[in-house]
């Protein structure tokens, strides 16, 4: 079912985009729908960072992934660039592994 | 798809065993605000005479955070906004989805993702998408109540739907965010 969601997802973003130039002005200036979809990505973006640091399927579990976290944070905070950020966690995660001081 | 935090949502949802529906869901609602990018980007990219209508589907495809960000930084209506978004538009794009494809076919040659800590990864690629956004003390405690309260959904739901209770979260602190500022 990879496929049908890559399509369809596709589509519907590149709609979403379009309907910014093509929608009368009047539909997309609502105040409320504004303040919205400037709310969205902060709230999605923390539901993933969560869910994806701490489940299994429809389990929680600490394991290497917060110690990655950690450390993304941390290189964050030394305005590290995107890239250096990802191989940072990942570094971490793997190298606690190898060491076996984490699952 | 080109917009990354959807794409990753997408991804994310689905490889932690979410649905179509929730996957999709998710990436769509990451993705609303290009409507709204260009919405403000109409002024910057006019032109004197009527734009085709492929240019306006190609400008369409470019538009994204970085290339809303690099054309607003021009006049509206002038030449350099236009290629400034094209400029980034078109770079990103190539790179993007140079780098996505590496990505696809590299990842057929791993064994386990774990053992190089890319699961870890994936976590850390969202909270990088996420850090830049957190601008003020209501967005920092939006993002700590999202998070919470997909994590308590994750034991009671199915995978995928724990991330869209988020979007519920962010509708209620709109309103909240509404009421004080009247």
């Amino acid at each position: 079912m990879i496929w049908p969601a890559v399509i369809i997802g596709s589509l519907g973003a590149y709609l979403l985009k379009l309907a910014g130039y093509v929608v009368p002005e009047r539909v997309l200036e609502n105040e409320r729908l504004r303040r919205l979809t400037a709310l969205l990505p902060v709230a999605l973006l923390a539901a993933l960072v969560a869910v994806q640091t701490f489940s299994v399927g429809t389990a929680l579990q600490v394991d290497a992934r917060l110690a990655g976290l950690a450390a993304a944070i941390v290189a964050l905070i030394l305005r590290a660039p995107f890239l250096v950020v990802v191989l940072v966690a990942a570094v971490t995660a793997a190298v606690l592994r190898a060491t076996g001081l984490s699952v | 798809m080109f917009t990354g935090a959807s794409q990753f949502a997408l991804v994310g949802v689905l490889g932690a065993g979410g649905g179509v529906l929730a996957a999709v869901l998710t990436a769509l609602l990451l993705g609303a605000r290009n409507s709204l990018y260009a919405l403000s980007l109409r002024p910057y990219l006019r032109t004197p005479t009527a734009p085709s209508t492929w240019r306006i589907l190609g400008q369409a495809q470019l538009t994204i955070d970085e290339s809303t960000a690099m054309a607003i930084r021009y006049p509206e209506g002038s030449r350099q906004a236009r290629h400034a978004f094209l400029a980034t538009g078109l770079a990103i794009f190539v790179l993007w989805n140079i780098g996505t494809l590496i990505g696809a076919l590299g990842a057929a040659a791993l064994d386990d993702p774990r053992t190089l800590g890319l699961d870890a990864a994936v976590p850390a690629g969202f909270i990088a998408l996420l850090w830049p956004r957190l601008r003020d003390r209501s967005l920092i405690a939006l993002a700590l109540v999202s998070a919470a309260v997909a994590l308590a959904l994750v034991p009671v739901l199915q995978p995928g739907l724990p991330v869209l209770s988020a979007a519920l979260v962010a509708v209620v602190a709109e309103r909240l965010i509404a009421r004080r500022s009247t």
